[in-house]
């Protein structure tokens, strides 16, 4: 049997973008229900400190993360050395989804992973808008 | 102290065996109120699985039965694990206790610094460098494969997303930003066109900005020195400042705290430099 999902908690606290009422109820239904989860105050901050926490959550396997845009999260785990598996990742957007619909994913057994797909092939080597922007450079 | 170099802290709240749980209200309350200090922490008490131990010091809060806490001690002795008993002690005094055990254990001091940085999307990013040469304030810079990094987070310009509007692919994110597709939301062909179009608004307010700022402190010198009047010469930044802050939806005390024309013409000419020299050994290994 595959294990249930971990959960955690990004409470955003250092800007006003995740709706407080929605992060407050997702926090309250996760005090309220006698789960045990992680939870931050600012994955944008602990990314930014290269905290090696990031590593610890990112490892140990399926998790529920409820945070932002799932792009977001995806690139602010890699910048901080600590890539999320992109199988066993489900990101939950408190900016937009209702706390309601958040807190139903998260206690739901099943994982629906949900990261962006990386590149899927690189562009053509003569289209690559990395080598005109080279030749424009390198030609100034 | 830079922000890469703190240590941290990790809060446990252990209600488990050999602990009384805590009421749901005061569990909230404890777990909102670390959570706006700044602080990571763990709940356990009931099922479900959490993140593994790693170096980091831990604070194990718990209403430990008889207010005993248990004697535990990692055995490589390479986590400091330190354990509280919060019985009977209200948030305000969990608060305090928490705070001066951060303080002996040099961890950070969370909340002094609002997170704002750009955020690079890979999958999108084509290391054109078009960042690089942009930022005057040292943000971006490459790793030993010269592959673009965002490795300064701290000296980007709160609430300044400028950057996002130079880079063709819409790769630079700013998690915090308002709107999509710069917040993080997935990025449309539409979006993509915009974020194109808006190389030119940047052209403005990258390459332009420079000599815009230039010519506009050559007038203002010349009258200055005809007039004798600074208010004048900074009246006149301000309008042209505004004008850009308009443009580009960037905060104008973040214009305003730009360096002197001379001075952003040199460190601009540093970054585009760093980005030359960057595509350059690129392309060499490529
Ligand atoms: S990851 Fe998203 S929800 Fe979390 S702090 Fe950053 S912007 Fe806020
Ligand atoms: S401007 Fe965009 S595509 Fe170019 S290097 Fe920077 S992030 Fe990558």
């Amino acid at each position: 049997m595959t294990p249930t999902p971990r959960i955690l908690y990004c409470h955003c606290a250092y800007a006003q973008i995740v709706p407080k009422e929605v992060k407050e109820a997702v926090l309250k239904k996760l005090c309220e229900s006698n789960a045990a989860f992680d939870a931050v105050a600012d994955l944008c901050e602990m990314s930014a400190r290269r905290d090696p926490a990031l590593k610890r959550l990112a490892e140990g396997g399926a998790v529920k993360i409820a945070a932002c845009y799932p792009r977001a999260v995806k690139w602010l785990f890699h910048a901080a050395h600590a890539d999320l598996a992109a199988e066993a990742t489900e990101v939950l957007n408190m900016r937009v989804q209702s706390a309601a619909e958040v807190s139903a994913a998260l206690f739901h057994p099943d994982l629906k992973p949900n990261l962006p797909a990386g590149k899927t092939a690189p562009p053509p080597a003569s289209e690559s808008p990395e080598n005109e922007a080279r030749e424009e450079m390198t030609n100034a | 102290m830079s922000l890469k170099d703190q240590t941290t802290l990790r809060i446990v709240l252990y209600e488990g065996s050999g602990a009384q749980p805590l009421s749901t209200g005061d569990r909230f309350t404890a777990v909102s109120t670390l959570l706006e200090k700044g602080f990571a922490l763990t709940c356990v008490g009931g099922a479900g699985r959490v993140a593994g131990a790693d170096g980091t010091s831990l604070l194990v809060l718990g209403r430990f039965d008889g207010g005993r806490t248990p004697q535990v001690e990692d055995a490589n002795g390479a986590v400091p694990i330190r354990f509280q008993d919060i019985d009977g002690i209200d948030t305000h005094g969990v608060m305090d206790l928490v705070e001066s055990v951060r303080a002996e254990a040099k961890a950070a001091k969370h909340g002094e610094w609002k997170p704002w940085f750009p955020v690079i999307d890979y999958d999108r990013c084509t290391n054109c460098m078009q960042c690089l040469s942009f930022c005057l304030f040292g943000v971006y810079g490459v790793d030993e494969q010269q592959h673009i990094q965002v490795q300064n987070n701290d000296n980007c310009k709160t609430n300044c997303p400028a950057c996002s509007r130079v880079c063709p692919e819409a790769a630079i994110m700013f998690p915090k930003y308002k709107a999509g597709p710069i917040n993080g939301d997935a990025v449309s062909d539409a979006d993509l066109q915009r974020e194109k179009m808006k190389v030119d608004i940047s052209a403005l307010l990258g390459g332009d900005i420079y000599s815009l700022l230039r010519e506009r402190s050559e007038k203002a010198k010349s009258r200055f020195s005809k007039e004798r009047d600074s208010s004048k010469a900074l009246q006149e930044r301000q309008k042209c400042l505004t004008k850009l802050a308009q443009a580009g939806d960037i905060p104008p005390e973040v214009l305003m705290s730009l360096p002197s024309p001379e001075e952003i013409v040199r460190r601009a000419e540093e970054a585009k430099a760093k980005a030359q020299a960057a595509l350059l050994a690129a392309n060499r290994t490529s």
